[in-house]
């Protein structure tokens, strides 16, 4: 392993060296954050080489407007919050779940599949699913949907935040953040859209696209191959996660995803509003729609005072960039939800990163 | 079927049904001249020495885990604070809060396990008390023991000895009891590939203490994990801490266990071992004697300290040769985990 490690390491030397300039890669997978620093791998690569966490935590990237309706569900009493426990701690613009669990109503749950058990075990309560993540959660909640509908379940709702990882890509390609060089593409979400899902940003925006899986070695060969292309002046789509990941991905999955929902413009943290970027669940689903059922909306909420996540899930900035990290916001006081989710950058700072 | 005879609150009540679960469920396991007694509070007679002295409670969830029971975490866990103060452990208290409802049969396990993991230990349980609360008011069972031992001749430890170029050593696996409880309670399926390390450590911590000299602070690395135990060790002596990641046991299923529910070894508890700053000369000795003790086979020396550069913190060496901070775990990870 370390021979290949050194190897990849000798490359990205190299190639750094004969581009001359500042090269800025960026993760769109919360996962390969944490793996990036729990690994250490920052700490191998050389100053020139920069690696910037982009929108890859479906916590973070999770809007305010969205949090709040789901605490404005959380107050009901006629209600219960069936939700992944990384959304817990997340600060609405008032209080988080934690704080409104001690009502008895916020359950944390591991799999889909559990939040629809609760629905059959509380026939008197509306179960609301708090519904998050990219392509990789979702053909979960699209199983759970179909299940409800088969067996004609009337308590549980779903409060779709689902997102795609492709037009947030494209979104911060056309204008948001122009540092970009290339990408270091999520090896479970390619799990699923399959690698060919990138060709297009290769194609369109020439940027490097380059998948890997969450192995440091197999991160730190990403990096070099990405390094390797940026040096010979070119942009392709590569796959170093061939064993799991397939040119077209995991079709049932994408087919039970276009069975339950459409992509509509929806709200991300930080990137504001994208055109096809959120799944709301189809016509023929709608009666297990939480935001229709209960009258909520999700819509560009108002984020927490100083708190910079925004600038954080587009690259702009580093969370020591942030006045309150470290200070203010911790994980026990965490003010921005990339404080609070385990994939979160400001939290994978903290925890591994910070020199103080 | 008869409804299995359950805890009533009467029998915390002095009465009768007291006296009855004293006599028949409790004396019986743990019989000793002091206990049976039953005075107010025992008389002990305590070789010559300085005395360490030490109390904990127990609150785990699930009671009955693999690898053992809130009966014997509460034993072992007082054990081991005396134990890596330097003492022999001799003498216990064991009080038990008891939640009206649970069932007797229960309850006798849980006592059994207790008198086990006492005479495994070679300490007596020399006092006592029961207090029953009302449905809800507790989790089935509750239980504090306080601990009483005599510190061995010529061990001094603190974290004032600590120097740069000693050397830190874990006694076994880490991550076993933390993992384990987490993935029981999340109902995982590996799960029953896992079990707690819940061990009383005083046996091979005394032949360390008597054969090696040399050894600096140790600690029971529980709640906060390694990762807790080093960075209170930074704390405590402005010194810092280089530790391998490849030197780091951790068993496959309980690293298999951590990745899937995102947690990191390193701030999952143990129950059943230690950490202890070594002088260098001495440390590959201290290793030896801790492989030779039934508790210490998977002992490793992990790192070292070493002087502080601007701040001092604890510093690993990945398995692929990068650098990364382990900071003081933020401990809302593992609510009642013992
Ligand atoms: S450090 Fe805290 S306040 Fe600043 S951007 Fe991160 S989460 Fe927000």
């Amino acid at each position: 392993m370390l021979d290949r490690i050194d190897r990849a390491r000798k490359t990205i030397e190299e190639a750094c060296e004969s581009i001359g300039r500042q090269i800025t890669v960026m993760e769109v997978c919360g996962t390969h954050t944490v793996s990036i620093f729990r690994s250490g791998i920052r700490s191998l690569l050389p100053e020139r080489l920069k690696l910037l966490s982009g929108p890859g935590c479906p916590v973070c990237v999770t809007d305010q407007g969205y949090i709040d309706a789901v605490m404005q569900l959380a107050d009901r009493d006629d209600c219960l919050i069936a939700t992944y426990g990384d959304m817990i701690r997340v600060p609405g613009s008032d209080g988080s779940l934690e704080t409104r669990a001690v009502r008895g109503n916020v359950r944390v749950v591991l799999s889909s599949e559990d939040a629809l058990q609760l629905a059959c075990e509380n026939p008197d309560k509306a179960v609301v699913f708090i519904a998050v993540g990219f392509e990789t959660t979702t053909p979960a909640t699209a199983v759970v949907v179909k299940e409800a509908a088969a067996q004609g379940i009337q308590n549980f709702f779903v409060l779709s935040g689902h997102k795609l990882v492709l037009p947030a890509m494209r979104a911060l390609l056309g204008g948001m953040n122009d540092r970009i060089d290339a990408f270091l593409c999520p090896g479970h979400v390619s799990v699923i859209i399959g690698s060919g899902a990138f060709a297009e940003i290769v194609a369109n925006y020439g940027r490097p696209c380059v998948v890997a899986g969450f192995e440091p070695v197999q991160i730190v060969e990403a990096l070099a191959e990405i390094c390797r292309q940026l040096a010979a002046g070119k942009a392709e789509l590569k796959s170093l996660y061939g064993a799991v990941v397939t040119e077209k991905g995991n079709l049932a999955a994408q087919r039970i995803i276009e069975e339950c929902f459409d992509p509509v413009d929806g709200y991300w943290r930080g990137l504001g509003k994208i055109a096809k970027s959120t799944l709301a669940l189809k016509e023929q689903y709608r009666r297990f729609d939480a935001f229709q059922r209960f009258g909520v909306e999700d819509g560009p909420g108002r984020e927490n005072p100083g708190c910079r996540c925004g600038e954080v899930l587009c690259g702009l900035i580093e969370p020591i960039e942030c006045p309150l990290f470290a200070s203010r916001c911790t994980p026990q006081t965490p003010i921005g939800p990339c404080m609070v989710s385990s994939e979160g950058t400001c939290s994978a700072w903290f925890k591994y990163g910070r020199r103080r | 079927m008869t409804d299995p005879e359950r805890i009533l609150l009467a029998h915390g009540g002095g009465g009768q049904l007291m006296s009855r679960l004293i006599h028949e469920h409790i004396l019986p396991r743990f019989h000793n001249e002091t206990l049976s007694e039953l005075t107010d509070a025992a008389s002990l007679t305590l070789p010559a020495g300085e005395i360490c002295f030490t109390t904990d409670s127990y609150v785990v969830k699930p009671l009955f885990f693999r690898g053992g029971d809130i009966g014997k975490l509460a034993v072992c866990g007082t054990v081991n604070d005396l134990a890596v103060s330097g003492a022999k452990p001799l003498f216990l208290s064991l009080a038990l809060i008891v939640e009206e409802g649970l069932e007797l049969a229960v309850l006798d396990r849980i006592l059994q396990s207790v008198s086990d993991a006492a005479a495994a230990n070679g300490v007596s349980i020399v006092t006592g008390d029961t207090k029953t609360v009302e449905r809800g008011s507790a989790d089935g069972i509750f239980i504090n023991t306080a601990g009483i031992g005599v510190r061995l001749p010529n061990v001094q430890l603190g974290l004032g000895r600590v120097q740069a170029g000693d050397k830190v050593l874990v006694s076994g696996t880490l991550g076993d009891h933390g993992m384990t409880i987490v993935s029981q309670r999340e109902g995982i399926r590996f799960e029953s590939q896992l079990e707690s390390d819940c061990a009383g450590l005083a046996g091979l911590t005394c032949r360390l203490f008597e054969s090696v000299p040399g050894i600096r602070f140790m600690r029971d690395p529980t709640r906060g994990g390694l990762a807790a135990t080093l960075n209170e060790i930074v704390e405590g002596s402005r010194l810092s801490v280089e530790i391998l990641e490849r030197e780091i046991p951790i068993r496959p299923e309980v690293q298999a266990a951590a990745d899937m529910l995102g947690f990191d070894v390193l701030n999952a508890a143990n129950e059943g071992k230690f950490v202890a700053v070594v002088s260098a000369e001495t440390a590959d000795e201290c290793l030896r004697v801790c492989r030779s003790h039934e508790l210490g086979g998977h002992a490793r020396l992990v790192g070292e300290i070493v002087p502080t550069r601007d701040v001092p913190l604890v510093e690993m060496r990945t398995k692929i040769g990068g650098r990364r901070i382990v900071q003081m775990p933020y401990g809302r990870e593992l609510p009642r985990i013992c």
